[in-house]
């Protein structure tokens, strides 16, 4: 029977693991993942898991022990944050060129100095070349849902790339919500054991991430492009799959919500984006055509289904909770990216809540009726930190 | 056998990525079959006579390319890449870095 508990961001991606069947887990922890680790801990511990629990001395070891863990044919599963995350980067890129499904949960956390633990969104997009499939999670029940859905794309034969499911520092993972915890028949019946063709095997032995020289590398590389050119596709099949089976829908690549002809159309990622919903309809009450859209597949970045998304569309007002050094924030320069020589409305990149500076209902209906406002004045400036001390009253008023 | 198929030889002569598997996958003992004592420009020779059987150059050799046997210390030119530890650790002087040139 599946069964609603009141759980923290954290308890929802252990649970996450556990329903999945994770056979090996290897995490160190760090702050504000560790009760996922402990989580995971104690449900082995207590016998309500059956996987083994690698204590490791690093977040690199983590994702060394979690590959070689894939390689040997088990379900990986692992958590970190932030600089635990970055510790991890040589890692990610041998989980994705190895093509081994280890699935992780990262906890969106600043980067220091300043030294911060608040939510932040630049160390997940700083690890977004590294062939890892990045999802952005807008609440606890989906952390939990992504992570099921994340091994069965990640599994699949045509794709064999690593995930990871990301959610908000504090503001979901120590943030108690109902949480569905689904029947385990019925996720085993979703999810089928994970049973690779080439696996570390003492009876068959195979060597793996051996030299590539110049004239193949390039090839293998090629392959990783086609996989990840089927992501898109894969993650709509598995999101249907996942409504038809558990009767919750959340949102494949990205979550339109009133999106349908709207002349402004804001873009957010992550926990914000509930908060952000409740001023959309407020906004919409007022008589503005304004929609949102939900950016919740970054990597692969969900190129088509934008272009779909802006036809029509006057200005995007992106809200980027990241500013990734050198020119403005990712989802803003992705996006134009996508939709660069197709239909091009304005793009403003709204730069917010970086290292979990609060983002109020007020601060956010401002942001959005400086983006309808440009429908009549034009992009003033292409880049707008947003409740900077120096503009706060602007913001804040 | 080409020096393709000595990486891949889990596929048999692939002729483009189509035909690789998703990632570098080798048939076990790979390295045996990849002949790294080509990169050598040093080669070290063995003075048999000097040689005491001490085993140093042995314990020392990064690539576990060199022997004592009953005649003396052999080295194996398939995979010694010349980098000279042995001769330089040799207690009684009985390797000699030479120049690979030489010997082909």
């Amino acid at each position: 029977m599946s069964e609603m508990k009141i759980v923290s961001g954290n308890y929802a991606a252990a649970y996450g693991s556990k329903l999945s069947r994770a056979e090996v887990v290897a995490a160190y922890p760090i702050t504000p993942q560790t009760e996922v680790v402990e989580k995971i801990a104690q449900l082995v511990a207590e016998g309500e898991m059956d996987a083994e629990f690698i204590k490791v001395e690093s977040e690199h070891s983590a994702m060394a022990a979690s590959i070689a863990a894939s390689n040997a044919g088990a379900r990986a599963f692992t958590a970190t944050s932030a600089h635990g995350l970055a510790l991890m980067h040589e890692l990610l890129m041998w989980a994705s060129g190895a093509r081994l499904p280890v699935v992780m949960t990262n906890i969106n956390r600043a980067m220091g100095p300043p030294w911060s633990v608040w939510a932040d969104h630049h160390d997940t997009l700083a690890q977004k070349g590294t062939g890892q499939l990045q999802f952005f999670c807008e609440n606890n029940q989906e952390v939990l849902d992504s992570v099921i859905m994340a091994y069965k794309i990640c599994e699949d034969e045509e794709i064999m790339l690593p995930a990871m499911i990301v959610e908000d520092a504090f503001i979901l993972s120590h943030t108690k919500e109902p949480v569905e915890i689904y029947d385990q028949e019925l996720v085993d019946d979703f999810l089928p054991s994970y049973d690779p063709d080439y696996k570390l095997d003492v009876d068959q032995p195979l060597g793996f991430g051996s030299l590539g020289m110049p004239d193949w590398y390039m090839d293998f590389r090629y392959k990783i492009f086609e996989a990840m050119e089927k992501v898109p596709e894969k993650v709509e099949e598995v999101n249907q799959e996942f409504k038809e089976v558990f009767g919750r829908d959340p949102g494949g690549l990205i979550e339109e919500y009133k999106t349908d002809g709207v002349d402004v159309l804001i873009v957010t990622m992550g926990s914000i984006s509930s908060t952000s919903k409740d001023v959309i309809d407020e906004l919409r009450e007022e008589g503005h055509n304004i929609g949102l859209a939900r950016l919740r597949t970054f990597r692969p970045f969900p190129v088509e289904k934008f272009r779909e998304l802006i036809k029509g569309v006057n200005v995007v007002g992106v809200l980027d909770r990241n500013y990734t050094f050198g020119h403005g924030g990712d989802a803003a320069r992705e996006i134009k990216d996508a939709i660069y020589g197709h239909h091009e409305p304005i793009v403003k990149d709204y730069i917010v809540g970086l290292g979990g500076r609060d983002l109020t209902p007020k601060i956010l209906k401002n942001i959005m009726e400086d983006a309808i406002a440009l429908q009549d004045k034009g992009l003033d400036k292409e880049i707008e930190w947003v409740d900077l001390k120096v503009n706060q009253k602007r913001w804040r008023r | 056998m080409s020096e393709e198929e000595d990486v891949f030889r889990i596929v048999i002569d692939p002729k483009d990525h189509r035909d690789l598997p998703r990632t570098v996958i080798t048939d076990c003992p790979s390295d045996l079959m990849n002949k790294t004592g080509s990169w050598r420009t040093l080669r070290p020779i063995v003075d048999k006579d000097k040689c005491i059987k001490c085993g140093i150059c042995w314990k020392f050799c990064p690539d576990v390319s060199i022997h004592v046997k009953e005649e003396g210390a052999e080295v194996d030119y398939d995979f010694c890449k010349g980098c000279g530890i042995c001769a330089k650790e040799c207690p009684v002087d009985a390797i000699e870095m030479k120049k690979e040139e030489d010997y082909v």
